[in-house]
């Protein structure tokens, strides 16, 4: 078990670094440089000498080799964009969307297994029904309508909600310790609310199936002869294994989730990972580009590593 | 034991029994004739500026069923083109994932051994990259992309999933009997890959390449939401919404309609797809739990 957990470790590291290699590459070959996009006003000269000074004008391989090097001695270089360097950037936005996302996940995996065990418990009754349906309508929502549905609901016809950002921008400064918790509570809910939602009809659907192959195996019928009462039958024993495949399910949503915070972000003009990689891709910002990368692909590692982990515990057959 | 794929005959008998197939290949119908013919009956061009100054954002009425745009164009004109684009730009991309992606695991499964195991690494290396991100960031850089390579980049970063399907397919039927003495009788690999295995792996594929229809369509319309996809005068159903989003508090409609009919048809592809599964094979998918089509994650816009 410990060799497989090696070789797990071992493959998530060379993940990153193709990860990390490609988008170095893919975005040194589009047009134009950091520098491009500044003011009018600086002459070519003044250009020239800045690629000259940051390394622009040399070769591709060569500028390979020195980030590759900076990156390993934990020098993320500087963002000319933000104007500051890398490390802070993505320092203020990590968090954010691990917030948001962690979150949202938290909520969707806890009502996703509460309604499909349920389903499954209840298999083709109204209620069964009735949910399957509406999941299957939020399952076939684009994540961005929804969302801006939901924006346009909640925060313009029947404003009860702010429409976006993390805290309210002027105000926030001037509120004591509980008004500025409730303002921070009024900003997360319909980001949260449009991804949990979004999130929680796949993994619903999972647990029913989940829950309706467990349901007829011969330890729940020895478990009934035995007679426990139904409700520890369906949610201790029948739950435990019905969990399994759930577990495999979190590790394989990671990146899909990543890819769908981008959306939310984008809707909510919420200041996180997502929001940061767009604006950077788009002003050829090099250094803050690969950085977003490498940390979105490490927190798709370590998810599924962690993942991968939680299945072991949980699966001895996986333990082999 | 698993057996030859139904025939199609049956397949089609039993998809019409089925009421919400019934229901979902009606939509699907009905948007290609709409797609098709659509953009004849109505009274403009979808380029058409019917009066900037008079007309532009006006809400839906009679005369303009969905409303006009900022650029007083008409939308349900522009809808119904938007259908052809959208429609068009997912089913090729579904096509050209599914035959990567059948091919790839046909090959990885049949090999087996060393070359399997290589073939399963690479793969997931491929499954841990976050798609929507890494289009995201190739069309930035290739801006205005034409619709052939955004149906080229949709498929070629799509086809993961349905390689694992189909190699724990293939797997499981290299050994059957009926391969064996194919194998046996000196057919060659490619005969007996195409001839014997392929037919025995059809269903789950069908039912993914369903599924994976409504998918693209939603992560199209996505990546021109956030303005990298198909590109004005193309009008797919995400650039509608490009267009209008910036004031979309004021004119709802623009982001309106265009969401709407992408949502119909994602719905009734999903629908399709998991009725297929119930017709074809149920028990066939089932066994591939972890993998099992319309419960994988989300991916799209």
């Amino acid at each position: 078990m410990r060799r497989q957990l090696a070789a797990r470790l071992a493959q998530s590291l060379i993940v990153v670094i193709i990860v990390t290699t490609i988008s170095f590459f893919v975005i040194r070959s589009a047009p134009g440089d950091p520098f491009s996009y500044e003011s009018t006003t600086i002459t070519p000269a003044i250009r020239d000498h800045w690629r000259e000074q940051f390394g622009y004008n040399r070769p591709l391989p060569v500028q390979f080799i020195r980030y590759v090097t900076s990156v390993a001695h934990g020098e993320l270089g500087y963002s000319f964009q933000m104007h500051e360097p890398v490390a802070v950037a993505l320092a203020a936005a990590v968090p954010r969307t691990l917030l948001l996302t962690g979150l949202a996940l938290g909520l969707s995996f806890l009502f996703g297994i509460i309604i499909g065990v349920l389903q499954a418990t209840h298999r083709d009754g109204w209620f069964d029904r009735v949910t399957s349906a509406v999941l299957l309508f939020f399952y076939s929502l684009p994540d961005f309508w929804a969302a801006l549905m939901i924006l346009l609901l909640f925060a313009y016809w029947w404003p009860v909600l702010p429409a976006g950002n993390i805290v309210d921008p002027v105000m926030h400064d001037y509120m004591g310790g509980w008004e500025a918790l409730v303002d921070r509570l009024r900003h997360l809910a319909l980001p949260v609310l449009s991804f949990t939602l979004l999130t929680m009809a796949g993994i619903t659907r999972y647990q029913r199936a989940a829950m309706i192959e467990t349901l007829p195996m011969d330890f729940i019928r020895t478990a009934r002869a035995k007679g426990l009462s139904e409700r520890r039958i369906v949610w201790r024993h029948a739950l435990r294994t019905a969990l399994t495949p759930m577990v495999a399910l979190l590790g394989l949503m990671l990146p899909a989730l990543l890819g769908g915070a981008l959306f939310i972000e984008k809707v909510f003009a919420w200041p996180g990972m997502g929001l940061l990689a767009a604006g950077a891709v788009a002003a050829r910002d090099y250094d803050l580009v690969t950085a977003t990368v490498i940390a979105g692909s490490v927190m798709v590692v370590i998810g599924s590593f962690f993942a991968d982990l939680l299945h072991m515990a949980i699966d001895p057959r996986v333990r082999e | 034991m698993s057996s030859i794929g139904p025939s199609s005959r049956s397949i089609v008998g039993r998809l019409l029994a089925h009421r919400s197939a019934r229901w979902a290949l009606a939509v699907i119908a009905l948007l290609v004739v709409a797609a098709i013919a659509g953009p004849w009956f109505t009274a403009h061009a979808g380029h058409e500026q019917l009066d900037i100054v008079k007309l532009k954002n006006t809400p839906p009425s009679w005369r303009y069923p969905f409303g006009t745009d900022q650029y007083s164009r008409d939308l349900l004109t522009r809808v119904l083109l938007g259908a052809r684009i959208s429609l068009a730009v997912a089913t090729l991309a579904v096509l050209l994932s599914t035959t990567l992606g059948t091919a790839y695991g046909l090959i990885s499964g049949y090999a087996g051994g060393a070359v399997d195991a290589a073939m399963m690494r690479v793969l997931d290396g491929f499954l841990s990259i976050p798609r929507v991100l890494l289009l995201i960031a190739i069309l930035t850089l290739w801006n205005p992309v034409p619709l052939s390579g955004l149906i080229l980049l949709l498929g070629a970063t799509g086809w993961f999933g349905v390689s694992r399907i189909v190699r724990a397919q293939t797997l499981a039927t290299r050994h059957l009997e009926y391969v064996e003495s194919a194998r046996a009788l000196g057919a060659g690999t490619g005969r007996i890959l195409l001839r014997h295995v392929l037919p025995n792996i059809v269903t789950p594929v069908i039912v993914t390449a369903t599924l994976a229809v409504g998918n693209v369509i939603a992560l199209e319309a996505g990546l021109s939401y956030l303005g990298v996809g198909a590109r004005e005068p193309t009008p797919s159903w995400g650039s509608i919404f490009f267009d209008g989003v910036e004031f979309f508090a004021g004119n709802w409609w623009v982001v309106f309609f265009p969401g709407v009919a992408i949502v119909a048809t994602v719905l009734a592809f999903n629908v399709l797809g998991d009725a297929l599964r119930d017709v074809l094979d149920p028990r066939q998918l089932h066994r591939s739990a972890p993998v099992t089509p319309g419960t994988q994650p989300r991916e799209n816009g």
